[in-house]
């Protein structure tokens, strides 16, 4: 009993927090996506706009709901359900502090990747439902980019499996207060995750499955309202899961550098959540500074690009980490799991 | 155990959710159908024909590499646990190699035969 009521109050927690970060990630966009295009952004409600969000807010949910009239209804209805609960499921498996994890999974990692790559799914069934032309484009093109940047992503994470030793995210981040940020040894793995974290996230310059200047607005042409609301709140949220994924994988999670992880206390989520955002920012830059790819010259580059770099690149890690541990036998593996600790 | 309950609430309450805000926006939003209201966005005009056609994606032929290859990265990742420890030495890390360069022959294989460009 206690544990049902344990996962329903952190079910909660992470609604909420989806919801903050979507607000914050709205205003984020329009305010730094507008520097990047040299645009100010909302300035008319409150100071510098921050209060637009809620004549938005107002605005989705008073909406009329239309739907289009020989759409696969059902399929319709549930699509944006599609795409929010694998997203929200996710939320569950990152680590925001020490014990601090809704599932302690011991293939945390695995299952937090086969739950990201469900959102293609959703995404594909709002574009067929929707008997749109320009909505089935969108959606045969996302599942064009998922077979794309899945495999890259699968192959990024390796080399800090095998330096942490375990698919355990919160084992991931104390392997890391261990020894180092993993970034530091696996830069070419932080960079192949950081590109297909963007092409997860549909966002520019992989958002194919939305562009607006071809598409109208891709999948999510024929919804409005609410449905959109859900699609685009599960859209934020999926940004804050690659993002704190990425954190957790090669940043050092909720730890800092010098400080023992059992201190940091109430502070862990606060230097997490800071991280996260850090990393949100570096998308949004991404996003505001490079134009769209062409559909098919992005199944070139992670084919003939991505996916041979990857492979080589575990090979060439794998040696190096091996002989360096020749040379120094404490690295790898941190003791602590060795000795049963963990 | 617990896992599985997380798991299983978060999916229950998560779609709670969803229905809730959902019908909320049912409750508080005015339902006015119009015989043009019902009809797709295509520019302002009204649509001629019907979207579900016969598509050809263009990705076919990754879409099957793709499957063989997710299956056999899946391989990888009990591999990469064993291999952060030392004692596994580098019987390991040559078995990972011949992996890998089948892998990548496969993959130049495919690339040879024309596999690899957009149809």
């Amino acid at each position: 009993m206690n544990a049902w009521l344990q996962a329903i109050l952190w079910v909660l927690m992470i609604i909420v927090v989806m919801l903050v970060n979507g607000s914050l990630i709205i205003y984020m966009l329009r305010k730094v996506l507008g520097a990047a295009h040299l645009r100010i952004g909302p300035q008319e409600l409150g100071p510098a706009g921050i209060f637009q969000l809620i004549p938005d807010i107002i605005k989705l949910l008073t909406k009329e709901d239309r739907h289009p009239t020989h759409s696969d209804k059902w399929l319709y209805i549930l699509a944006p359900i599609i795409i929010f609960l694998p997203i929200l499921v996710a939320f569950g498996f990152l680590p925001f502090g020490y014990h601090m994890v809704a599932a302690d999974v011991n293939i945390g990692l695995l299952m937090m990747l086969a739950f990201i790559a469900l959102v293609p799914l959703g995404v594909f069934a709002a574009g067929w439902a929707s008997h749109n032309k320009y909505s089935l484009i969108g959606a045969v093109r996302s599942i064009g980019a998922a077979i794309t940047y899945e495999i890259p992503l699968l192959l990024s994470v390796i080399p800090v499996v095998i330096m942490a030793g375990s698919l355990n995210l919160s084992e991931i981040v104390l392997a890391q207060a261990d020894s180092i940020w993993f970034i530091i040894p696996a830069l070419p793995s932080a960079i192949i995750f950081l590109i297909c974290a963007q092409m997860e996230t549909n966002q520019a310059p992989f958002d194919m499955t939305e562009a607006e200047g071809e598409l109208v607005a891709g999948f999510s042409t024929e919804y409005s309202a609410m449905r959109f609301g859900f699609i685009f709140l599960a859209e934020f949220a999926g940004n804050f899961v690659l993002a704190g994924l990425a954190v957790t994988l090669f940043l050092g999670g909720w730890t800092l550098p010098g400080i023992d992880p059992a201190a940091m206390g109430i502070f862990a989520p606060i230097v997490f959540v800071i991280k996260t955002y850090a990393v949100i920012f570096l998308f949004m830059m991404l996003r505001g500074n490079f134009s769209r790819f062409r559909v098919d010259k992005l199944a070139q580059m992670g084919w003939k690009r991505m996916i041979p770099f990857t492979l080589v690149w575990i090979i060439v890690f794998a040696i190096g980490f091996r002989g360096f541990q020749l040379v120094q036998p404490s690295v790898g593996p941190f003791l602590n799991s060795l000795l049963g600790g963990g | 155990m617990f896992e599985q309950v997380v798991i299983a609430v978060f999916i229950i309450v998560g779609a709670a959710f969803a229905c809730a805000g959902l019908g909320l926006s049912w409750l508080l939003s005015p339902t006015k159908p119009t015989e043009g209201k019902g009809l797709t966005y295509e520019c302002g005009v009204k649509p001629i024909g019907r979207p579900w056609v016969r598509f050809r994606p263009g990705y076919f032929v990754f879409a099957i590499l793709y499957t063989i290859f997710d299956i056999k990265i899946i391989f990888l990742f009990p591999w990469a646990v064993a291999t952060g420890y030392l004692i596994t030495g580098w019987f390991i890390i040559i078995e990972m190699i011949i992996f890998a360069t089948i892998l990548l022959a496969g993959l130049a294989y495919a690339w040879k035969e024309g596999a690899l460009s957009w149809h």
